[in-house]
């Protein structure tokens, strides 16, 4: 077979993979073209920086002499148009180059939902590398730092500015953090958590401006309340959405994100999409078509490789999981943890009495088969509750066995008891 | 306004550190005006600002300074230190430390002999011994003296994981008891100092017939109780090492016991980050150490040999050769580098690189052990904290994101990784058999969650 051209846009989890899984499978041309960044690293992992905890070169998943090695080829340049009849790239430098087979993989941006003074100087969303480096310029010696917007990155950049002692307001639109996803008492759980670490933590309540100073820098935010909190810095964390800037007004069908089959294939031959850019047509169900996490990009990467390389696998993700850190709270799920409690399935709840730990098990009303588990401050075996999901476990067998699932360091008591 | 205002990380400190801290300050203060002189002439206040005061108003700041802050993983702003990034500081304390090393092994017995320094320490070793102390009981009480003051502040640190809290417990318990008071009990009844938490190879001379200070012969001479102790080295190297390490790794001895580890883990605890993480790393590490523990058993065959022989083949050489291994490995190696370096080089570079025991245990835990970390299933995000913190400098993400169980030789099972990682990746495990150590785990994979390696 004759050596593809095989061009990755993005060096994010979701490229990364599929090209390093292409190469596993195939001799293929390997590129991948990032304007961000010369070198794949994690991007769940910029906080740390900012909080001194690791250094850029800790965050790199692999060492610098990888690439070469696996003879993939890395280019750090902004791919300003695509043509996808001619099968050719152009650079904002104003260079091109041809390829047989593009994957898209160009991730998110933050979302900006028009609010009077998001422009300013020194407010931001935390997404890049250059996100990061103006965080760190614009919050030298400020007095107080405001968030909106009260998701996963917004607690991140909370905690961010608590570790080098900028005092923060966070404000969340919702009546309990994150309770689009967290039941009620996990929410209140975090809610507490959050206060604990003195961040000044405002429900219900939103932004309606920013105001800036004469040299146009941020001075404080005004609520819809008509409350102004003065700060130096506002932190606009409201989601994000799939970047598809660089597609807009070609032939390539895009929605919110670019439109995918299960077999990750959009509607031009040869031209892939995966990770938080992608869109699916028909997502499995229980799943959302937009899916921005990090390991539906990894699995993404995996399943598109094997389709370039001849053995189409469509994307079947499993069982949902994920995972997240608020301040020093760990919080994992395994399968479907409704917020809202839903018609045909309840839960057990159990809360340590300290109010940090807590588990909920979620099952059917009808058969009592587990159907999913919240995790607080508890790590929970990921292979034991994968299994009891997908096996419809009977919610008393997972009680009796529930030690199995313990994921927790030695000496700890596993405490749960229902 | 809230409490919710209120700064969580204060940046002053409280009186109560700021006493503590001045407390310290005049401890070491003590120190250096003791070394001129004056500690000759007035060694019980010294004695008494110096030994007592100062590790106190340190060990006070210490555990203080977490206790401030909320339970969890404390790292942050560590990069941004001068001290714990390779930065001036660093390279001051550095040269300190390693100049201290070097004039312990090597200065002169006519400035050891009647050094004002050591006085400092005469009331302590008259209360434990009976006779007035040396640079080696100097050497020893400071070095306990850290374990213990930086133990307490790595349980204030740590104190959220249970396995920090009971394993830096018992590093500080074997420092105190094993490494420091039952050899000078000992030595002060005229029996051989003997330590019960070393055997060879690490302190070779236990098994070596002559020539080393502490060697067969020497222990022989003292009596029935020295023949308990060679019975006692030996069953330790090679029938409770071997069978401990099946059940529990490597662990049980470099984070549980061993007084090199337990410096590293408590007074080396800031500085652990500084290893080196790098593949070539790796490779230097697998010839230095695995080297050094050859050159022990064919010193130790070697004089053995020469030993039956009556003298035949060495001669008086076996003193010489025993001699230089002290110098070189003992001295040079564990003492200048392996902590003088701290600042610069990360904490455990005896441990990774020199120290022949960890080669033993190595070999056993990589081929003959139940412990393994185990990885959790599909959880890990790549982020890098578990491979910045190990001091052994193993690149433990490079096997979480492929879902691999992490089976090191270098691994000491200090659990940091563990302790560090924010997605409840890594659990270090005891298995029920060493056979599935090493045996794929499930990972992740598209087509339907998970599926076996191949
Ligand atoms: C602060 C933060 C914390 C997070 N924490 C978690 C977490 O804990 N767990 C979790 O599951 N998920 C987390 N996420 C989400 C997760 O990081 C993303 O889902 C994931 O990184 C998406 O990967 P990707 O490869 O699809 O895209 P990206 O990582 O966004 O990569 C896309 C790349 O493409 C480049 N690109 C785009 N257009 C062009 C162009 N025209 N030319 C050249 N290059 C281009 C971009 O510059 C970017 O580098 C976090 C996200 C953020 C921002
Ligand atoms: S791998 Fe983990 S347990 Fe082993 S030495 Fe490194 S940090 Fe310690
Ligand atoms: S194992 Fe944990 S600490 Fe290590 S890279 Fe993965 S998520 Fe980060």
């Amino acid at each position: 077979m004759e050596v593809r051209s095989i061009v990755i846009i993005g060096n994010g989890i979701s490229g990364i993979t599929a090209a390093r899984h292409i190469r596993k499978r195939c001799d293929d041309a390997i590129t991948v073209i990032s304007a961000e960044s010369e070198h794949f690293f994690s991007r769940t992992a910029l906080m740390y920086i900012y909080m001194g905890q690791m250094k850029y070169a800790h965050i790199k998943p692999y060492e610098d002499r990888f690439w070469e090695k696996n003879r993939i080829s890395l280019r750090n340049a902004r791919v300003a148009e695509v043509d996808f009849e001619e099968r050719n790239l152009s650079f904002s430098d104003g260079s091109t180059m041809e390829y047989d087979v593009l994957i898209l993989a160009t991730g998110s941006s933050s979302n900006r939902f028009g609010w009077p003074g998001q422009d300013f100087k020194g407010v931001q969303g935390l997404y890049s590398l250059q996100n990061l480096e103006s965080m760190e310029r614009d919050t030298q010696g400020i007095g107080r730092a405001v968030i909106v917007g009260g998701g996963l990155i917004g607690i991140e950049m909370a905690e961010m500015l608590a570790t080098r002692r900028i005092p923060v307001t966070f404000l969340v639109r919702e009546e309990g953090f994150w309770n689009n996803v967290l039941p009620k008492e996990e929410s209140d759980m975090v809610t507490r958590h959050i206060r604990s670490h003195h961040i000044d933590l405002r429900l219900s309540t939103e932004l309606k401006e920013i105001t800036a100073d004469e040299g146009g820098r941020a001075r404080a935010v005004v609520t819809t309340a008509g409350e102004e909190i003065p700060c130096q810095f506002v932190g606009l964390t409201a989601g994000v959405h799939p970047n598809i800037d660089l597609v807009k007004n070609t032939p390539l069908e895009t929605d919110r994100g670019i439109l995918v089959d299960s077999f990750l294939r959009t509607n031009m031959p040869d031209v892939y999409a995966l990770g938080d850019c992608a869109q699916h047509r028909e997502p499995q169900a229980g799943r959302a078509s937009i899916e921005q996490v990090w390991y539906t990009g990894r699995i993404m990467g995996e399943t598109v490789a094997a389709t370039v390389c001849g053995e189409p696998t469509a994307y079947r993700p499993g069982i949902w999981f994920n995972s997240a850190k608020f301040f020093d709270m760990e919080y994992q799920t395994y399968g479907t943890v409704p917020a809202q409690p839903r018609q045909g399935s309840d839960s057990l709840w159990w809360e340590h009495p300290n109010g940090k730990q807590g588990l909920r098990i979620v099952f059917d009303s009808r058969t009592k088969a587990v159907l999913g588990f919240n995790a607080m401050g508890i790590r929970l075996r990921h292979t034991v509750c994968d299994q009891w999901i997908r096996e419809g476990a009977h919610l008393d067998q997972v009680i009796k066995n529930l030690k199995q699932a313990d994921f927790n360091p030695e000496f700890t008591p596993f405490a749960v008891r229902y | 306004m809230t409490h919710s205002l209120v700064n969580p990380y204060p940046a002053g400190q409280d009186a109560v550190q700021r006493i503590a801290l001045g407390a310290f300050a005049i401890g070491l203060l003590a120190l250096v005006i003791a070394a001129f002189g004056p500690g000759e002439e007035f060694p019980q206040l010294f004695f008494w600002l110096a030994v007592v005061l100062g590790p106190t108003g340190g060990a006070v700041y210490a555990v203080r300074n977490f206790l401030h802050r909320p339970a969890g993983v404390r790292n942050e702003q560590v990069w941004h230190r001068s001290l714990f990034n390779r930065g001036m500081v660093a390279w001051v304390f550095g040269i300190v430390l390693t100049g201290f090393y070097i004039a312990l092994y090597w200065g002169p017995d006519s400035y050891w002999g009647s050094a004002a320094l050591v006085r400092v320490f005469d009331p302590l070793s008259n209360l434990l011994t009976g006779s007035p102390a040396d640079r080696w009981f100097l050497y020893g009480a400071v070095y306990t003296m850290a374990v213990l003051v930086m133990g307490l502040r790595a349980i204030a640190k740590y104190r959220h994981s249970n396995y920090q809290v009971v394993r830096t417990g018992s590093i500080m318990f074997f420092q105190l008891g094993f490494a420091f008071l039952i050899p000078q009990f000992l030595k002060a009844m005229d029996r051989p100092e003997f330590y019960f938490s070393y055997f060879w190879p690490l302190k070779p001379d236990y098994l070596w017939p002559e020539g080393g200070y502490y060697s067969f012969q020497w222990i022989l001479d003292k009596g029935g109780l020295g023949l308990w102790m060679l019975l006692f080295a030996g069953v330790m190297t090679f029938i409770a090492t071997p069978v401990l390490t099946y059940f529990f790794g490597k662990r049980w001895y470099c984070s549980w016991v061993c007084g090199c580890g337990g410096l590293a883990n408590t007074a080396g605890d800031p500085f652990r980050q500084l290893s080196d993480k790098s593949l070539k790393a790796w490779k230097v590490e697998r010839w230095m150490i695995h080297s050094v523990l050859l050159i022990i058993i064919a010193i130790t065959l070697l004089l053995w040999v020469n030993s039956f022989l009556g003298g035949s083949i060495l001669g008086n050489l076996s003193h010489t050769l025993s001699k230089l291994y002290a110098f070189i490995i003992i001295q040079a190696f564990s003492g200048v580098i392996g902590v003088g370096f701290y600042p610069l080089l990360g904490t455990r570079v005896w441990c990774r690189f020199g120290c022949p025991m960890a080669a033993y245990l190595g070999i056993l835990q990589k081929y003959f052990s139940r412990f393994r970390i185990t990885t959790n299933g599909g959880q890990c995000i790549s982020c890098g904290n578990c491979s910045t913190y190990c001091e052994m400098g193993i690149d433990v993400k490079a096997y979480a994101q492929r879902g691999e169980n992490i089976v090191r030789a270098s691994c000491v099972g200090c659990g940091i990784c563990a302790t560090v990682c924010p997605r409840g990746v890594l659990k270090l495990e005891n298995g029920p058999t060493h056979r599935d150590r090493e045996v794929g785990n499930p990972i992740v994979f598209g087509n339907d969650g998970f599926r076996l390696r191949p």
